[in-house]
């Protein structure tokens, strides 16, 4: 009888194949070079220069007393799709490097096939959960090459949006990071309060996430009627509801104790790896762009600049709550300092003729078909721009040749950047602390791969 | 108005920019030199690095004495106790643009050099890790290019229904 054939198929050398991202991803310990070493262990960042001593670090450690493991990327707590490769010596993680790109659309490479009209359309997608903030961004650095006024109401009307973002951006975090420590009842409370400020948003602009609502020249539309009674509500409503945040979280012991000193970083490391945001805040240096480089009217509103102390997860939490709070204030400010006036600059170049007077004027009628089909051409130069985004240093850098279309378009996003750090914070915590830092960091993964 | 640090190598050009900051425009050999002397001058972070193809401005308006090239390599430095912003514009080639890595001032910007490598094919000389960031391994040519050619190759939707 001959030996029986059963049907094979290498599926995992295929799987492997399939899925493998090369060199980008985490090596062994034996095909690592020191320098790479010294860099994922962040041991580049205490010395000064790159030749690391390989006797300081746990360099002569054998590949077969670790292990390499994937987290991600379409992990639950990743918050999109982020691969974090772990080197793991047992339950600790000794060395960590994300993989990045799962969500990688080619943005920038649109943006320079979008006239500047549409380009805010694009760049509201990047950082989703903080879609105003984007479009501010990206309008601020036109408007810088054009060289436009932005009326007053415009002005107002962009902050009280912007802080608006910020808090239901923050709610966001505060909702996903208790559902990733097991808080199942604050996903539900953050995404419950979140959602009276995107319905505000839908009042005002049409749609809930992604306005286009900011746009070069001022904003897309008045505010509606009785805003100042929803924007009030939403106020109360909400500073109310950060003391019980405080109630179920802050003074809690299984939270205290999975927060508390967890995954510090220090002012130094954070600023050699360019973090900014509350991951930069949480070590006790006290940069916010709206304080410290003012835009819009930031330095008409008051407001505190929230800083920690140690630098762990807990003093993220904390900045984030209570930048909650801060927010808050401004918006009540607005609400009050609210100028009247128009909402978008009145120069042809940019706005649009009333839709009255398309009816009943040729010229304006060639004058809004030109601007919708052509666009509106912008002088030949390059401008960065930077704003406070929830998650740090959103940057715009635009280059224009003079067309209707951004030449270049680069986005500086905050959360690519900080992510730089999570090697660094992990290094010598256990793998359950690792979603917590995941976590804290705020990545939104849009706007990590553009 | 920002003025460059009695360290920084001689002969830099530099240029107000938009938004009132110091534009400056070191040659390739006097890049590291010059981001140096910044880092020394209370710049500690480095905010951005960036790629620029200017395929088809190579006779871009640049101050005299700097030669356009193809490729840019745009820096933007911060300096939080003084509060200004540089931006340093070094022109970074033709065919093999070539630039050394900032890594060992900042180490920040390991991920942003790798990502101007990754769209635009820039090299950053020691660089550490200089791998693809955002696109696969196995990708051909650098998409942010300008004659990348997308929209030059059909999308095939394998799994999309015939017409019936």
């Amino acid at each position: 009888m001959s030996e029986p054939t059963v049907r094979t198929i290498e599926r995992e050398e295929l799987l492997v194949a399939e899925t493998s991202e090369g060199e980008q991803e985490l090596q062994r310990r034996s095909n690592t070079a020191v320098n790479e070493l010294g860099r994922e262990i962040g041991a580049v960042l205490r010395s000064n220069d790159l030749h690391i001593d390989p006797t300081s670090i746990d360099f002569d450690r054998q590949d077969d007393e670790t292990m390499i493991i994937n987290m991600g990327p379409s992990h639950p707590s990743t918050h999109g799709v982020l691969r974090l490769m772990l080197e793991l010596d047992g339950e600790f993680v000794l060395r960590c490097k994300p993989v990045i790109g799962y969500l990688h659309t080619g943005m920038e490479k649109t943006a320079e096939e979008l006239s500047f009209i549409q380009g805010a359309v694009n760049v509201t997608r990047m950082d989703y959960l903080s879609p105003v903030i984007n479009e501010l961004n990206y309008s601020m650095a036109i408007e810088k090459l054009l060289d436009i006024e932005i009326p007053e109401r415009a002005v107002w009307i962009r902050m009280m949006m912007s802080e608006l973002n910020r808090i239901s951006s923050h709610l966001v975090w505060m909702a996903t990071n208790g559902m990733d420590l097991g808080s199942t009842s604050m996903m539900i409370y953050g995404l419950r309060e979140r959602e009276l400020i995107l319905a505000f948003f839908e009042k005002t602009a049409g749609l809930r996430m992604n306005l286009n609502y900011v746009r070069p020249g001022g904003v897309a539309a008045d505010l509606p009627d009785g805003w100042k009674d929803d924007v009030t509500v939403i106020c109360d409503t909400i500073d109310e509801r950060t003391y019980e945040y405080d109630q179920l979280l802050t003074g809690q012991p299984i939270f205290r104790e999975r927060m508390v000193g967890v995954a510090p970083i220090t002012a130094e490391e954070a600023l050699a790896l360019s973090v900014t945001g509350p991951l930069l805040r949480s070590t006790g240096v006290a940069w916010d762009l709206r304080r410290t480089m003012p835009y819009l009217a930031y330095d008409q509103v008051e407001f505190d600049v929230i800083v920690g102390t140690y630098g762990d997860n807990f003093d993220r939490y904390a900045i984030r709550l209570n930048e909650i709070r801060e927010s808050i204030r401004i918006v009540r400010q607005c609400v009050e300092m609210m100028p009247s006036g128009d909402y978008r600059s009145q120069d042809p170049k940019v706005t649009p003729p009333p839709r009255a007077r398309i009816g009943e004027s040729m010229e304006a009628l060639i004058h809004h078909f030109k601007l919708f089909t052509e666009g509106f051409h912008v002088p030949v130069g390059e401008v960065y721009s930077a704003v406070e985004s929830p998650r740090g240093e959103i940057g715009c850098y635009l280059v224009s040749d003079g067309g209707a279309k951004p030449y270049r378009l680069h986005v500086r996003g905050p959360s690519f950047v900080n992510l730089q750090a999570i090697p660094l914070l992990m290094r010598g915590g256990s793998v359950s602390d690792a979603i917590t830092t995941v976590s804290t960091i705020d990545p939104v993964l849009g706007e990590v791969d553009r | 108005m920002i003025s460059l640090s009695p360290l920084a190598p001689p002969g830099v050009r530099t240029s107000e920019g938009t938004a009132a900051d110091l534009v400056c425009y070191p040659t390739r050999s006097q890049y590291f030199a010059l981001v140096k002397s910044f880092k020394a001058d209370a710049f500690e972070m480095c905010v951005d690095v960036c790629g620029v193809d200017y395929l088809h401005h190579l006779e871009r308006p640049l101050p005299d004495g700097v030669e356009g090239t193809r490729f840019e390599v745009v820096t933007n430095l911060l300096s939080l106790s003084k509060r200004q912003r540089v931006r340093i514009r070094v022109q970074a080639g033709d065919d093999e643009p070539e630039v050394e890595s900032l890594f060992a001032l900042y180490s920040g910007v390991e991920a942003m050099e790798r990502e101007a490598f990754d769209l635009f094919g820039i090299i950053f000389t020691n660089h550490p890790d200089l791998t693809r960031i955002l696109m696969p391994e196995d990708w051909e040519g650098h998409p942010l290019r300008k004659d990348y050619g997308a929209g030059n190759v059909p999308v095939q939707f394998k799994e999309a229904p015939g017409p019936r």
